[in-house]
């Protein structure tokens, strides 16, 4: 170091004489901002190499952060992600749940406004056949299905029984090609026969050549059948086209719109009347909830007959310490002559065939064609059937 | 001891670079007079202010010590002696800069020159002069950011001026010098 100094010693002199005197040129100096050079200077010559520390110092620490000390992150990732994966199917399924709950209240309020005695099910299974429109639902003989019954939702109707097996039935939807009803439409009165195509557009056919049916138009069930009752929705007019010697009416049915998963099955159908507004723009009263306190003991008599009745006979076993479901059988049940309330019809006996029950069709309550749809008949509850639903159907 | 000067105008080794010694008054009293020739005779006859002396003084001692390190020093202390006399506004240091390099090259330049040739004074006067107002003028312009203008054709022209006065001015100053 010595040597080098000596052998530069005029240079290293003249450096530092330069060196000083830019110094205290900087001192004094100011630029534009009032602020002295020598701070300028400063600051412009520490900055990048502060600002290379700086890097240097976050590169080793992000390094030591992000390859070392995280050496379980990717165990963690996999862990994340497979809680990620359980809360998305989570959510899936109660999205899923709440669609239920939905359906389930919108088959509820249907049923309790409905004059037909209904059963609700659950659709398990579609037709092997590659052109069948065949469904099975989770109700057969058992329940009281038999074939010919009509399988509608709250939107329209869906097919009907074509057999009826203990545990399960087969229904025939109303877009196979060997399905039939008789339809209506809500305008002109002008009916038709329905039919399925096989697609998801069913057919009107044998509508003459000079009636009104136009694009939009509602169709519902005549009731000539004798399997759908009438006034129950089909389905809206999509398109009409002439044709020989009959129209071709084509609509789009309203009971699958919503897809297929819980339906009703009229046990006991009974007509009503054609409404004025297409369903969609019907207004639905849905009742305030009962406060809490109430709840309890509304609770064994609200919903259906079956729910009532069902209440009744579970009264009745309470008052005779009589448990239902135990003891051996040949065990003497309650008295049951005890039963009911004035007006209430007793219950039939379980297992008797309804299917030798007809279709119970009113004329007196039938509203004639053209009567005012405001007011709309309450016919009165039919009796009770012979073969009863034992309990409220399951509706999920 | 001749210092007439000769017909040569390069030296042929650093042995032949004789140096000069002055007595310290006059070390002290020429650079003085010339910063106060420069900084008030102009204020009565402003004509006189194109000329510089103290750089002419600075230029003539680093050429006769022939000592880089001496004049350097001395270039910085005329320079800074100047600016101090030059006002409030103008920052010490730029004049002390520019004779402290113009001071050390021409020391560093002498050892090469026959310095008592006329036409090396003059040469090296006219140089250094132009050198020392071009870096005046980079200076203000990189370290002051003074929007300053350089006229080269002026400058060229008050060099030869200060470059001939010069040449008067270091014959004067040859009259001081100590012979040996």
């Amino acid at each position: 170091m010595e040597t080098f100094l000596n052998r530069y010693r005029n240079l290293t002199v003249l450096l530092l004489v330069i060196l000083a005197q830019l110094v205290l040129l900087a001192v004094q100096v100011k630029n534009d901002q009032d602020v002295r050079m020598i701070r300028i200077w400063t600051v412009t010559a520490v900055t990048p190499a502060a600002r290379v520390v700086e890097w240097l110092r976050g590169g080793s620490i992000g390094f030591v952060r992000d390859y070392i000390l995280l050496h379980d992150t990717h165990q963690q990732n996999r862990q994340l992600q497979s809680e990620l994966n359980r809360l998305k199917l989570e959510n899936i399924f109660l999205k899923n749940e709440l669609n239920t709950a939905d359906r389930a209240k919108a088959l509820g309020v249907f049923q309790e406004h409905t004059a037909s005695k209904t059963l609700a099910a659950n659709v398990i299974g579609t037709g092997a056949g590659a052109n069948a429109k065949v469904v099975f639902v989770d109700r057969g003989s058992a329940s009281g299905v038999q074939r010919g019954m009509a399988v509608v939702t709250p939107d329209g109707i869906v097919g009907k029984v074509t057999a009826a097996y203990p545990t399960a039935s087969e229904v025939l939807l109303i877009t196979d090609s060997d399905f039939a009803a008789g339809v209506i439409s809500q305008k002109s009165q002008v009916r038709g026969t329905l039919k399925g195509q096989g697609s998801p557009v069913c057919k009107v056919d044998y509508v003459p050549i000079g009636e009104k049916v136009a694009v939009g138009d509602w169709f519902y069930t005549s009731g000539d059948d004798r399997i759908f009752p009438r006034g129950f929705p089909v389905g809206v007019v999509k398109s009409v086209r002439a044709g020989q010697p009959f129209q071709e009416v084509y609509l789009e049915p309203s009971g699958l719109q919503r897809g297929l998963e819980d339906v009703l099955i009229l046990i006991e159908g009974v007509h009503q009347a054609i409404p004025d507004q297409p369903v969609a723009n019907q207004p639905v009263y849905i009742a305030p909830p009962l406060p809490v306190a109430d709840q309890a003991a509304a609770q064994p008599i609200a919903g259906t007959e079956a729910d009532k009745l069902r209440a009744q006979y579970k009264a009745v076993g309470e008052a005779q310490k009589h448990t239902f479901g135990e003891g051996p059988p040949g065990t003497k049940p309650p008295d049951f002559t005890k039963l009911g309330s004035p007006g209430s019809p007793p219950p039939s006996a379980p297992g008797s065939p309804a299917s030798a029950a007809p279709l119970p069709v009113p004329a007196q309550h039938q509203p004639a064609a053209g009567a005012s749809p405001s007011v709309k008949p309450s016919p009165p509850k039919p009796p009770p059937a012979e073969a009863p639903v034992a309990e409220r159907p399951h509706v999920e | 001891m001749s210092y007439s000067g000769g017909g040569r105008i390069v030296l042929n080794n650093q042995r032949e670079a004789q140096i000069s010694r002055f007595r310290a008054w006059v070390l002290l009293a020429v650079p003085l007079a010339a910063i106060l020739f420069q900084v008030y005779v102009p204020q009565f006859f402003h004509f006189l202010s194109y000329l510089e002396l103290p750089l002419l003084v600075v230029v003539y001692f680093a050429l006769m010590r022939r000592s880089p390190i001496q004049g350097l020093l001395i270039g910085a202390l005329v320079g800074l002696a100047q600016d101090s006399l030059l006002g409030t506004k103008n920052p010490l240091g730029m004049f002390g800069i520019v004779k402290t390099l113009v001071g050390y090259f021409a020391a560093s330049v002498s050892v090469r020159f026959d310095v008592d040739n006329v036409l090396v004074r003059l040469l090296l006067a006219f140089f250094f002069f132009v050198f020392h107002q071009f870096f005046y003028w980079v200076m203000a312009r990189a370290l002051l950011g003074q929007q300053v203008g350089f006229d080269l054709q002026q400058t060229l022209l008050i060099g030869l001026l200060n470059a001939l006065v010069g040449i008067s001015l270091f014959h004067f100053l040859d009259k001081l010098r100590e012979t040996v």
